[in-house]
């Protein structure tokens, strides 16, 4: 078992570009490129799975690590590991992968080898972001991950692709300058682009204060970008729209949040704090803007677009409260934000396959001819909205407890009003489509409801929802050790730590308390 | 220990000289209906007889041949393999490509041998009349394939233009080795290293220097001195353009290694800032161009002169790691430049009947491996990792950082941001099905021969073995760098062999 220990985290980076040289190679015949990705990741999936099975919840640190010398100069390491924080957002990456194949499954006619083959690329990037501790390897997949996104936004776009996907690209590409630059100038100051020997470094204070501000700003900045940030949001509505539904799944939000609780937050506490007022601010600004933008959109996939900056805003305010309920809510929010996604994005992608507009007000009254869409929708709206009982609302009781007690009162308010105005957006979609006279377009088609294949996903995402809802400790054990304590009171005795000699034993449990 | 004949120190050259004279000699002799691509294969395997003979000339010691004028070192290794690399990539890519019927061809093939043997000895040199020698043999060769193709407008003006700025240029340079001769008393670069500091006319120096500058940098088309580079890339034949966007580039790149790292070492604080100016006006003043382009050729063009611009960024590094991460860049850059300029080449065709960003549309239906292949190119030019153009641009931005750079590095990194807006252009026009489906796309289909099937593997791996196991080039290219320093006096009293200096 400890070979398998050893070697697991490398093989669930290798199974998906494994099954994208497959499906490269293999011809182009019916449905084979289908088969192989999806048997890819459910392979995949069944190897994430592996990781929760065997992780230690008592151990702190990262567990089934393998640290490996890639490059020697400059000393590049193939380091990788799973804590609390990464293990089950690797299982959710794992998840969303068959959800996204069967999303795609009727939706992909042509060019089945480039879509699937890149797909299970970008599959790979992802696990490599959410498992790698060398800033180098990390920095590598987090741009890997964009090329087979915009290629395949600009091929499967609905009408616009190229131009949606230059305008991802861009927004995506150009903020991960500054980033490389802030890692190469960690390196050039430490030699060093570990993340555990970088963040013991930084804890002590060896570093000059003015450019070590700009190093985390830059991190913070290629970070805020990709979730999206207030601000810094314009990619997200056209790449929506454009994005294949496998996509879209995966386009937002997750690589972004778990980059800044392990890199930001995890490597400049200080610099985090310092900024976190203003990202307080900028998050319940995108809570309620992205919500009162939803409520007027007339775009399904426009109106997922700006719920998602709403969404993931929320998760930033967590995250920048600095509470450990907080970071608690924050990671179980994003598993939770991921399944529900997933499941919206399947059943619009269904609809938009069989009725081919993304129109709101060309639907009506869809209950009574697809009951099984209908049903299932209004579970994941519901989740989604944070009905208790159901996966939305743990995560959004704890952020917004955590913010009502450890950061303000008045953000608290706030960002519940965008909870409420979410409430609105999604019954209201769900009104608009489902209830209601059934509209011109509705009659003209045949009736025509999901299948096994899909109802074999869903069935199982809304039992996941409903269990996460009801037993969230099961996720929570492991996350609770995997978010390290609030940086900040480690670092108010700082001066203490750093004046006890020998570093390598004093500073870790110091972080990992 | 005993000395190396020093004919040995020039095997490469002595290799390629002898193939070029070959292959013009059967090419008079043969019969006029004899098909001349077998000269192709001649030359291509006297091209991969000279890389041998570079790699073999690593087992040689250190040091110089022919009255300290030509010297042999990890560093000229490095070069040579690069250049005979890029050659017989060239040379493969152009026995597919060049028409059966095409006149002179074997002209053509001994003018890309004798072309390298320019380059080659341009990087071993240590004299610098020597020096000038080299890069006129090189830079003839490449005035005449720049206008290989007489039959268009094109070809004669492009041929024209490099050859009158290229004079010029070398005019500089010339003009510099005569200034630091008068400085100093002597052409030998190690001699000058030492005895600059402290020649008495310090104003000579400093102008014998950045003539120098211009007319190198004029050669790698480094901004200001890139105006020629659209107009000649556009003209030429596309492989001739893969071969002269990196092979001659590659060899100046080594000459200003030399220039600046081991003949005026005590300048550094001169030539420095001078480079940083130049890095930062190449890379924004190419990529702002490359965005207008809508011919992909110029469009190719404006971005070498970005790509040159990162490279000189690699010079603010200090010392030894600005050298190493130069000479990676220099590799990285040949194998996906001349990688994508291969894919143009099929794609457009000899005749160039569709070169513009328009043209590519849908490449990747009509021809799925070179719409691929295309998209692989331009990819690893943006510089995601795990492709050679990203650990290119990381070693050359860290030395970069390394030195103290760091807006350098922040600029530069932005500029690759700005430069993905253009690449990705061309890509997702390729990836992308064209609106109707013309009845010729099937007509349109590039055929892919086996020595172009060989020169593009080539070039795809070398870009994913940078990108993906760099240690054995970056050991040679540091390796390159500890060796790039002028040995102390008495070895060159000697006419020896730095760093085996022995006591009389």
């Amino acid at each position: 078992m400890n070979e398998i220990n050893a070697s697991i985290l490398t093989l669930i980076l290798l199974v998906p570009l494994a099954g994208a040289v497959l499906v490269a190679l293999l011809p182009d015949r019916a449905r084979l490129p289908n088969w192989i990705a999806l048997l890819t990741s459910l392979v995949s999936f069944g190897l994430a799975l592996h990781l929760p099975a065997h992780f230690i919840l008592g151990r702190g640190g990262f567990q089934f690590e393998v640290n490996r010398a890639w490059i020697k100069n400059p000393a590049i390491f193939y380091h990788v590991g799973v804590d609390g924080l990464s293990l089950w957002l690797i299982v959710l990456a794992g998840l969303l992968a068959p959800i996204g194949i069967v999303a795609s499954w009727n939706a992909i006619k042509e060019r089945r080898k480039v879509f699937y083959s890149l797909f299970l690329v970008q599959q790979t990037a992802m696990f490599g972001v959410f498992i790698s501790l060398d800033l180098m390897l990390y920095y590598g997949f987090w741009e890997l991950s964009l090329v087979p996104m915009a290629i395949l936004i600009a091929m499967y776009g609905r009408k616009d692709g190229p131009k949606a996907a230059i305008k991802f690209f861009l927004f995506t590409f150009i903020p991960s300058a500054p980033l490389l630059v802030a890692i190469l100038w960690l390196y050039a100051q430490t030699g060093s682009f570990d993340f555990t020997t970088l963040q013991i470094l930084i804890a002590h204070g060896n570093f000059p204060a003015g450019p070590l501000c700009w190093v985390a700003f830059a991190f913070l900045f290629a970070f805020a970008v990709k979730v999206p940030v207030f601000p810094l949001h314009g990619w997200v509505a056209d790449t929506f729209s454009e994005a294949p539904v496998a996509l879209a799944m995966v386009v937002a939000g997750k690589l972004g949040l778990y980059s800044m609780l392990r890199f930001h937050i995890g490597l400049f506490p200080v610099q985090a704090r310092a900024l976190a007022p203003w990202l307080i601010a900028l998050a319940v600004i995108g809570i309620l803007y992205g919500a009162c933008l939803a409520l007027v959109q007339r775009d399904f996939w426009r109106l997922m677009a700006f719920a998602a900056l709403s969404h993931l805003s929320l998760i930033t305010l967590a995250i920048y409260g600095l509470t450990i309920t907080g970071w608690d809510g924050a990671v179980y929010q994003i598993l939770s934000h991921g399944v529900v996604d997933g499941a919206l994005f399947l059943l619009l992608g269904f609809l938009y396959d069989h009725y081919a507009t993304s129109q709101i007000n060309a639907y009506g009254g869809l209950a009574s001819r697809l009951p099984r869409t209908a049903t299932l929708f209004v579970i994941a709206s519901l989740a989604m909205i944070g009905l208790p009982i159901l996966s939305g609302f743990v995560g959004e009781f704890l952020i917004l407890s955590s913010t009502f007690i450890g950061v303000s009162k008045g953000w608290a308010i706030a960002a519940t009003l965008g909870v409420i105005l979410g409430a609105a957006y999604m019954l209201w979609l769900v009104q608009r489509i489902f209830y209601g006279p059934q509209s011109d377009l509705t009659k003209s088609r045949p009736a025509d409801d999901l299948h096994f294949g899909e109802l074999a996903i869903l069935w199982p995402l809304a039992v996941l929802m409903l269990v996460m809802g009801v037993a969230p400790s099961i996720w929570l054990q492991a996350i609770e050790k995997g978010v390290h304590p609030p940086p900040l009171t480690t670092l108010s005795i700082g001066p203490a730590a750093v004046s006890a000699p020998s570093i390598n034993t004093s500073l870790p449990a110091e972080v990992q308390r | 220990m005993n000395p190396v004949p020093d004919i040995f120190r020039i095997l490469p050259e002595v290799v390629l000289t002898l193939t070029g004279v070959a292959v013009m000699l059967m090419d008079a002799s043969l019969a006029p209906g004899f098909p001349r691509r077998y000269l192709g294969w001649m030359a291509a395997i006297g091209t991969t007889l000279a890389l041998w003979a570079s790699l073999w000339q690593l087992s040689l010691p250190v040091g110089t041949g022919f009255y300290s004028t030509v010297e042999t070192s990890p560093f000229t290794v490095f070069f040579h393999v690069l250049i005979c690399g890029i050659v017989l990539v060239a040379l493969l890519l152009s026995l597919d490509t060049l028409p059966e019927d095409s006149h002179h061809q074997g002209e053509y093939y001994a003018l890309i041998v004798f072309g390298a043997v320019g380059m080659c000895l341009l990087t071993g040199a240590v004299e610098l009349l020597l020096v000038f020698i080299a890069l006129e043999i090189s830079s003839i060769a490449t005035y005449v394939l720049a206008g290989y193709r007489k039959d268009t407008a094109r070809g004669p003006e492009a041929a024209i233009k490099y050859f009158l700025l290229g004079s010029f240029a070398t005019g500089f340079l010339l003009y510099g080795v005569a200034l630091i001769f008068g400085a100093t008393g002597t052409t030998q670069i190690y001699e000058i290293a030492h005895l600059a500091p402290t020649a008495e006319n310090h104003g000579l120096v400093l102008a014998a220097l950045a003539l120098m500058l211009v007319g190198i940098l004029f050669k790698v088309s480094a901004a200001p001195f890139h105006v020629w580079t659209p107009d000649v890339y556009e003209g030429s034949p596309t492989p001739v353009v893969a071969l002269m966007s990196t092979a001659p580039k590659a060899a100046a790149f080594a000459l200003l290694l030399r220039v600046v790292y081991e003949m005026f070492p005590s300048l550094h604080s001169v030539w420095s800032p001078m480079l940083w100016v130049i890095a930062v006006l190449s890379m924004t003043v190419g990529n702002l161009a490359a965005l207008r382009q809508q011919n992909v050729k110029r469009m190719l063009a404006y971005s070498s002169i970005a790509h040159a611009g990162y490279l000189l960024a690699a010079f603010a590094g200090l010392g030894s790691s600005g050298i190493a991460a130069a000479s990676f860049y220099t590799a990285a850059y040949a194998a996906m430049n001349v990688g994508i300029f291969a894919v143009i080449t099929l794609v457009s065709g000899y005749e160039e009947k569709r070169p513009m960003v328009e043209d590519f549309r849908g490449l990747v239906y009509r021809s799925p491996l070179l719409g691929s292949l295309l998209i692989f190119f331009l990819v690893s030019l943006v510089g995601i990792p795990f492709t050679g153009g990203f650990f290119g641009k990381f070693y050359s931005f860290s030395a970069a950082i390394g030195g103290g750079a760091v807006w350098l590095a922040i600029i530069g990194l932005l500029n690759s941001g700005l430069a993905a807006a253009y690449y990705l252009r061309l890509a997702l026009t390729a990836a992308q099905r064209k609106a109707g489906n013309s009845p010729e796309d099937a007509v349109l289909a590039p055929q892919v021969g086996a020595a172009v099937a060989a020169a593009l593997a080539m070039a795809v791996a070398a870009t994913l073995v940078l990108g993906i196991v760099p240690n054995e080039v970056l050991r040679a290219a540091e390796a390159a760098a500890h060796t790039l320093q002028a040995p102390p006096p008495q070895a060159i009293i000697q006419g020896g062999v730095p760093g085996t200096q022995q006591i009389p």
